[in-house]
């Protein structure tokens, strides 16, 4: 590697953090520049690591539950759901069939709510601001629904091994009947005042392209993946919960570019409102709690579950030692791959392209540091 | 030269469909509040900190029998209590009930382990302090507070 001094004095670094705006948390990113142009961008990871994965270990399992809303801060209930879907797979238990509903419901409320909070920021990454008034206004209904039953806004604590906290009413299912309403309302909307905007269109389009290969190699996954057209999506590739029984499509497209991942995020939103619709006509009757034994040994052995978070796939991996303390926890975020490809995505682009790339990661960094 | 003035030409395109949408939403129903002035109300499942709860039947006295379940049991380690025996008294009173607010996750694991449903949540969600000890809540002073 030659260094700075070598090639010139017009190269220069050019620190991207800890704080910056459009990097949505702590992250720092060292730039190499050339004039306008990034010629070596490398993210530097940590600032907020609270080690979650050490805590897991060091605890009755019970007790890990309130971190796993602490990762990811945007879909805290689907991290709640694959942490208590590792222990129920474990441990053998099973949730009633109306808990498995509800935790369908509120996740994909979760993962709309994540989606609304990211068309927002990446519109606002790029210096349009009026569009976050929007999908906040949106994004609020969905906290309002999801505190009623929650309890929280944003860093839920809502699913227990067997079941989840509180059963939804008739006032929950409303309300979400009528969410699914208005949002549905409000796609053309942002189709005409965002997707269809000239200049929002110059800034993503072509920008940060890369191949099903490159993905691949990187192990990115989630609707970054999707842009490529790689319909890879936890939901149907290796379904959990009652995702089997819901017709939902995966949508993808093929350029691989900011615009796709775009794209691919706007039909999702489609989509996690036809799965609502389909779970509330679907919900079935009885107990929102299983019998679960008062003092839960984790049995000796490991455990997988995958779920599908807005980011990607995310993966608790779980080894119990007979204890109620984990042996070992695991946790594979996809914000953390997804980063991993920064360098070699944005090498050789111009600054306020790396701004565009970054927002269409949708990235999470307590999640990446966790 | 040509796609030149196209693309002037969508950009103004954009500008115009941006703005009637802009003109639009002015015309509906404001959706901000002014916060400090007016206050949305909130659910009444919302989750504050944790308070001791009166018995409904004995309305004098909260349903605390210092156990020491809720503070086994909280994954943060933030509740500390006391109880000692009374003469006369049967079972244990309890003398302290200490909340560390500012360790508490509000996960609700001591709302659900207490075997006489002792504890709720409440509804206050302003919080406002000088030093880290204002957040270190009294459960006991509460209740015994609101009787007078
Ligand atoms: S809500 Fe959770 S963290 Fe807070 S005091 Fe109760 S058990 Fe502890
Ligand atoms: S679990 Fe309930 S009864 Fe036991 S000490 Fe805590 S508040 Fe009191």
């Amino acid at each position: 590697m030659t260094t700075i001094a070598e090639q010139g004095e017009h190269r220069y670094v050019l620190n991207m953090g800890p704080q910056h705006p459009s990097t949505h948390g702590v992250l720092r990113v060292i730039l190499e520049m050339e004039g306008e142009y990034v010629m070596d961008p490398q993210p530097v990871l940590g600032y907020g690591h609270r080690m979650h994965e050490k805590m897991a270990e060091s605890r009755p399992w019970p007790n890990f539950l309130p971190n796993a809303a602490r990762m990811d801060y945007l879909s805290a209930l689907i991290y709640n759901h694959g942490y208590v879907g590792v222990v129920e797979r474990l441990a053998g238990i099973e949730a009633t069939p109306r808990a498995e509903y509800i935790r369908v419901i509120t996740s994909e409320l979760n993962r709309l709510q994540s989606h609304l909070l990211w068309l927002g920021v990446l519109v606002l990454d790029l210096g349009a601001f009026t569009p976050i008034m929007y999908t906040f206004e949106d994004r609020e209904k969905i906290l309002d629904i999801l505190e009623d039953v929650t309890g929280s806004r944003l860093t839920y604590c809502y699913m227990r091994v067997g079941g989840v906290v509180r059963d939804i009413d008739d006032k929950f299912v409303e309300g979400t009947r009528e969410f699914i309403k208005w949002q549905r309302s409000r796609m053309p909307m942002y189709d005409k005042l965002v997707t269809g905007n000239i200049i929002f269109r110059k800034r993503i389009e072509q920008i940060g392209e890369f191949s099903p290969d490159l993905a691949r190699r990187y192990g990115l996954t989630g609707p970054v993946l999707r842009g490529t057209g790689i319909p890879y999506d936890i939901r149907r590739a290796e379904p959990y919960s009652v995702y089997p029984e819901f017709d939902f499509e995966i949508p993808t497209e093929t350029t691989g570019d900011c615009m796709a991942a775009y794209l691919v995020r706007v039909r999702e939103i489609e989509q996690s409102l036809r799965i609502l619709e389909q779970a509330l006509d679907k919900l079935p009757d009885g107990p929102a709690m299983a019998k679960v034994p008062k003092k839960l040994k984790l049995p000796a052995g490991d455990a997988c579950y995958a779920v599908e978070s807005p980011r990607g796939e995310l993966v608790y991996h779980l080894t119990g030692d007979g204890s109620d303390t984990p042996y070992r926890m695991k946790i594979r975020v996809p914000s953390f791959s997804n980063l991993s490809l920064l360098p070699e995505l944005c090498r050789g682009m111009l600054l306020s392209d790396l701004c565009a790339c970054m927002g269409s990661l949708d990235l999470v960094i307590p999640e990446i540091d966790r | 030269m040509k796609d030149y003035f196209a693309l002037i030409f969508s950009g103004g395109k954009s500008l115009i469909v941006g703005m009637m949408i802009t003109l639009r939403e002015a015309f509906r129903p404001v959706v901000t509040v002014q916060y400090p002035r007016e206050k949305l109300p909130i659910s009444p499942n919302f989750r504050g900190h944790t308070i001791l709860i009166r018995d409904n039947e004995k309305p004098e006295k909260h349903r605390c029998i210092s156990c020491k379940m809720c503070e086994r049991e909280c994954p943060s380690n933030c509740i500390e209590l006391a109880g000692e025996k009374r003469e006369g008294v049967k079972g244990m009173v309890l003398i302290t009930y200490r909340l560390d607010f500012t360790k508490c996750s509000l996960c609700g694991t001591c709302v659900e382990v207490c075997p006489t449903a002792a504890l709720d949540f409440s509804k206050v969600y302003q919080h406002v302090g000088f030093a880290r000890e204002d957040f270190h809540y009294d459960l006991l002073a509460m209740v015994e507070e609101e009787e007078k």
